[in-house]
This record gives C-alpha cells, sequence and structure tokens, in this order.
C-alpha cells in the first residue's frame, strides 16, 4: 500500500511536470469552455427559457459539468502515448504497483480539472454570474465537481487504453460524450426537449450531476439530486477503475 | 575463479552457481489462431550475451516480453536469474532491465527526470534516483543534455537515455530488443561498446537483432528463431561451420573468360561454381592449400586473375541457409508482435 502510494505520487508528479512542458493540451482543454460559456449566453442565451433563472446562472453549472468530463481527455491522450511509445511496458517491467500509472494519471487530471474549473468560474464572475449558496454549498459543489471529474477520469483512462490512437481516442470521446452532455440539463431546460430525449435526458446522469450542481451553487430545488451526484460518480469509479487496471495488466503495447 | 563467484552472485537471487542466469523450456504462446511461440528452449549462461535472430514474425519480441514479465506463456516455464517469470514476476521485476525498439522515455521530462522518474519506481529515494541518474548520465554521455527535455535529443540520445533507464537498478540480466534499429553507424557502435562493457561486468544480456553483424560481433552465442521455434543454436562460428566450408572467390581480370575460368576450377569443388560479372565463386572443403591450387589451375589455363580469397561463410549465409530466406531489412520496421 505505501509503494502504490509512493509510485502514484511519482506518476502524478511526472504527469504534472510534463504539462507544464507541453502545455497546449491543457491550454485547449481550458479555453474551449470559456469560448463554450461565452458562445452560448451570447448567442442562444437570449433564446433559451430558463423560467426563475437568469441564462448565466442556469449555464454555469451545465457547462462546468461538461467541461469536468472532459478533464479525463489528458489521461486518454496521455496513456494512449504512452503505450505506443513503450513508456506502458517499461513502467510495467518495473517493480512497482501495477495501478500506479492510471492512479497518477487520474489524479493529475484532479489538479489540471481543478485549474480549469477555476478559469470557467472566474470568467463566469467577470460575466455575470453569481452564487446563491451558503459556503458549505460552494465547496460542496467544488467537492463534486472534482469528484465526478476523477470518476470520469477512469472513463478516460479505459478509452485510452483500448483505442489504438491519440486521434481515435478524441473521435471516440467526443462521439460518447458529447451528446450524452448536450442531452441532459446542462444548456436548456429538460421540458423543452421532444419526448424519448427529454425521456432520456432525465435519466442521463449528466442530468443528475448538473441539478445537483444547481441546487448547490444557484438554490434550485435539490430533491435527491446532490446524493443522486455523489452516488453516480462513485458508481462510475466502482465500474471503470477495476475495468481500466485489468485493461492496463494486459496491455500489449506498441 | 572469485570472478566466477561473482558473476554467478550477480546473476543471483538463490540460483545455484554455474546455473544458467535464463532457462527457457517449452515456451509457447498464441495470438488467436497464431502460434507466435511453439516450444521455445533455451539457455543463457551468466556474464554471457546470447542473440536472438530470426526474420519479422518470428517471435523473437514475444520471448522478450515473457521473460520481462509482460505477457503470460500458454505452456512452458521460464527462469530468469533464478526466479519463475510467471510465480515469482513481482521479485523478478527488481532483477531484470528492458530496453526496447522504442526509446521508451517520456520526451517531455529532461534526461535527469527520466532516471529519477524511474529510480523512485524501482523505490529508490530521490536523493539516491538522482545521484544514480547523474552517474548514468555521465556514462552516456548525456551530461550536458541532462537538464534537457528529451525531445530536443537526437536518435543515439533517445537510445541511451532508455538504455540508462534500463540500468538505474543495476540487474544483474538485461533484455535488449533491437537496441540499435534506426540508428546511425556511429551511434550504433557506441552503444555496442556500451553493451559490451556491461557484459565485462558481469550482465547477462539477451539480445534480439535483424542486424547479423550485430549479432556477430555482441553475442557468444546465437539461437535463431523462426515460425516461434529455435531452429539452430550456437556460437557464431559453429553456425557458419554448419553452412559449410569456405568459399573461394575470384576476381577475374578485365576480358578474362569466366566460361574457362569456372572449368578450371571445377575439380576443386563438389558443386559447380558460380559466376556473375567478372567474379567467380566456388565452396571449398576447407582443404590446405587451396589458394595455391586455384592460382596453379587459372594459371595453367591462362587467365588472368586480378585478386582471389577465401571467405569464411557470413551469418547472412547461415540465415539464408537455415530460413531459406534472406533477413530482410531493418527499414522494414514490422515488429513481431501481435
Amino acid at each position: 500500500m505505501r509503494r502504490l502510494i509512493t509510485d502514484t505520487m511519482v506518476i502524478t508528479e511526472r504527469n504534472l511536470v510534463r504539462l507544464t512542458r507541453a502545455p497546449d493540451l491543457v491550454i485547449a482543454f481550458t479555453v474551449q469552455p470559456v469560448m463554450f460559456l461565452l458562445l452560448f449566453v451570447y448567442v442562444f442565451g437570449g433564446a433559451i427559457q430558463t423560467p426563475g433563472y437568469d441564462y448565466k446562472d442556469f449555464l454555469l453549472p451545465g457547462i462546468l459539468v461538461q467541461n469536468i468530463a472532459f478533464g479525463g481527455f489528458v489521461t486518454a491522450l496521455g496513456l494512449n502515448e504512452d503505450l505506443k511509445k513503450g513508456l506502458i511496458d517499461r513502467f510495467r517491467s518495473l517493480p512497482m504497483a501495477r495501478p500506479a500509472v492510471l492512479a497518477g494519471r487520474t489524479l493529475a487530471d484532479v489538479f489540471t480539472n481543478a485549474l480549469s474549473v477555476g478559469v470557467l468560474l472566474g470568467t463566469g464572475l467577470i460575466i455575470g454570474f453569481s452564487f446563491h449558496a451558503s459556503f458549505i454549498e460552494i465547496v460542496g459543489g467544488f467537492a463534486l465537481l472534482l469528484v465526478f471529474g476523477y470518476a470520469f477520469s477512469w472513463v478516460f483512462a479505459l478509452l485510452g487504453m483500448l483505442v489504438t490512437s491519440p486521434e481515435a481516442a478524441n473521435s471516440v470521446g467526443f462521439l460518447a460524450v458529447f451528446p450524452l452532455t448536450f442531452i441532459s440539463s446542462a444548456f436548456v431546460p429538460v421540458d423543452s426537449m421532444p419526448g424519448a430525449l427529454k425521456w432520456f435526458a432525465e435519466i442521463n446522469p449528466f442530468t443528475i450531476v448538473v441539478n445537483a450542481m444547481r441546487s448547490l451553487w444557484v438554490g434550485a430545488p435539490a430533491g435527491n439530486n446532490v446524493w443522486g451526484a455523489f452516488v453516480w460518480s462513485l458508481v462510475i469509479l466502482v465500474i471503470f477503475a477495476p475495468l481500466a487496471v485489468l485493461r492496463y495488466r494486459r496491455s500489449a503495447g506498441g | 575463479m572469485t570472478s566466477t563467484m561473482q558473476v554467478t552472485d550477480r546473476a543471483g537471487s538463490g540460483a545455484p552457481p554455474g546455473a544458467p542466469a535464463i532457462s527457457v523450456r517449452g515456451l509457447t504462446k498464441s495470438f488467436g489462431k497464431v502460434r507466435a511461440l511453439d516450444g521455445v528452449d533455451l539457455d543463457i549462461a551468466p556474464g554471457t550475451v546470447l542473440g536472438l535472430l530470426g526474420p519479422n514474425g518470428a517471435g523473437k519480441t514475444t520471448v522478450v516480453r515473457i521473460l520481462a514479465t509482460l505477457l503470460k506463456p500458454d505452456a512452458g516455464s521460464a527462469e530468469v536469474a533464478g526466479l519463475d517469470v510467471v510465480a515469482d514476476a513481482a521479485k523478478l521485476r527488481h532483477s531484470i532491465g528492458l530496453a526496447g525498439q522504442y526509446a521508451a522515455i517520456d520526451e517531455n521530462l529532461t534526461g535527469l527526470e527520466n532516471l529519477v522518474m524511474v529510480g523512485r519506481l524501482y523505490g529508490m529515494s530521490r536523493a539516491k534516483a538522482k545521484v544514480r541518474g547523474r552517474e548514468l548520465l555521465a556514462r552516456f554521455e548525456l551530461e550536458e543534455a541532462a537538464d534537457r527535455p528529451a525531445k530536443t535529443y537526437s536518435g543515439g540520445m533517445r537510445r541511451r537515455l532508455d538504455l540508462a533507464d534500463a540500468l538505474v537498478a543495476k540487474p544483474p540480466v538485461l533484455f535488449l530488443d533491437e537496441p540499435t534499429t534506426g540508428l546511425d553507424p556511429r551511434s550504433r557502435l557506441a552503444l555496442w561498446e556500451t553493451i559490451e562493457a556491461l557484459v565485462a561486468d558481469g550482465t547477462t544480456v539477451l539480445l534480439t537483432t535483424q542486424y547479423l553483424d550485430e549479432a556477430d560481433r555482441l553475442a557468444d552465442r546465437i539461437a535463431v528463431i523462426d515460425h516461434g521455434r529455435v531452429i539452430a543454436e550456437g556460437t557464431p562460428d559453429e553456425l557458419k561451420d554448419r553452412v559449410g566450408g569456405e568459399r573461394l572467390e575470384v576476381r577475374l581480370s578485365e576480358g578474362a573468360d569466366s566460361g574457362a575460368a569456372i572449368r578450371a576450377l571445377t575439380p576443386m569443388s563438389d558443386e559447380s561454381p558460380t559466376a556473375e560479372e567478372g567474379l567467380v565463386r566456388l565452396f571449398v572443403r576447407g582443404r590446405s592449400g587451396t589458394i595455391v591450387e586455384a592460382v596453379r589451375r587459372l594459371d595453367e589455363a591462362g587467365i588472368g586473375v586480378e585478386d582471389l580469397g577465401l571467405r569464411r561463410p557470413t551469418l547472412d549465409d547461415v540465415f539464408l541457409t537455415l530460413t531459406g530466406r534472406a533477413v530482410e531489412s531493418a527499414d522494414d520496421d514490422e515488429e513481431d508482435k501481435p
């Protein structure tokens, strides 16, 4: 267990250091949601009815959740690159704790996710987002974002080892996550969608997490959303972390 | 005697003195319907180099991957440094180093950072890993590049860093999977010298290569592998002897009649000589006085000779005879894995 912790720290450090050397990826994943936020607020904002809320207040939690789900892309791309370059073979030939490569990767994502949440929230505050929440609720919202993002990093970890190239990781990831985040309450009220979509949007875990964020930060009625959101994050983690580690143990490399 | 003791001690971990550092019995491995290994046996004595030679897809990389604990065999057994590659895999990883076909380094980290990372993953403290890293950088002439990201390194520098990574824990057994593929001649030579120095220090090396000159220079013994089986094994000289005797090569003077030369030399060989653009070749069965006899016969037939000499078979000849194929060029960089 001590080995797992030190090895995980070594890998986390490695991934954070290398991000500072090649910051383009992180910048891309930080600038893109800011662009989304601005486009949605100023292009679509006027046309979308969000009864009871200012659209900025409605949108920001949604964009934050979408953004955090994509944070794991850094893991998918990085792992795939490591696999192709033979680094995973090297790691697997070392006497290190088996899950440490993935645990270190996903932990590094938490830091980059925190950074992009900060940038996005900062932009939101500048254009007029305002909290309607207690201090505890605000902290709870941050915690939820990071936990959900961490769980999703494991989904991307698995993806990164299943696909044959970083390009494929990109396309598959976008194809899978993009519709999931759009057919949810992230950008528009679910009630405005046609029947089948509405049905899907209501059971979509993204909706639950977005609603939880809204109840934590802008005072929407919570229902079971907050607990539900944490439970969903845990379910994702419990399913995908073992799958990813199993896949890592078997990864053939090259 | 003391040096022998030291060698066996390094190959160590309870293996009895004189026991092979690597011992492989009946190894098989299939990927789907493809039988990559079909009963491979190998023995490598401590402090020696075994060259694993074979065409692409022969199973070389699969052998290395199994011995480096990256892959489990379907059947058969393998011991490295006295440890079973499956049952004792976790323990064995302390005693092996692996340098692969690609330089497995993190290009965004500096040379030193790469080595420190690997050292810490071997369980060293940060300080100890740094000391070891500096040592290796000095040894591989990477000191000046120590604090530059590895993406700025040349191909030769990357391979050296990769090899340094494999040596962080001073492993008694080293696996080198086509270590010089894609390197320029100068870098190749430098890497060969490094490998020779390691072996002189008692490291046991399993080397796969497509370059026959590399195997000839580095390997104490060579195993030729094809279709997942070892089809020949021995020292480079033994293998060359198996191909047959020496070959006489006669370079005729300009305008000389090669037909006449063939007729003159035919009695010297069991097979008929060949002629190609003024170069006549024939196999001779290791008789002494061959050159004198050849000169006398050609002289009597009045055939002008520019140059003539005996050539031992090369490993290329060995390879061609054993597998019926020439070695593929290494530019054709298709590695033999699933």
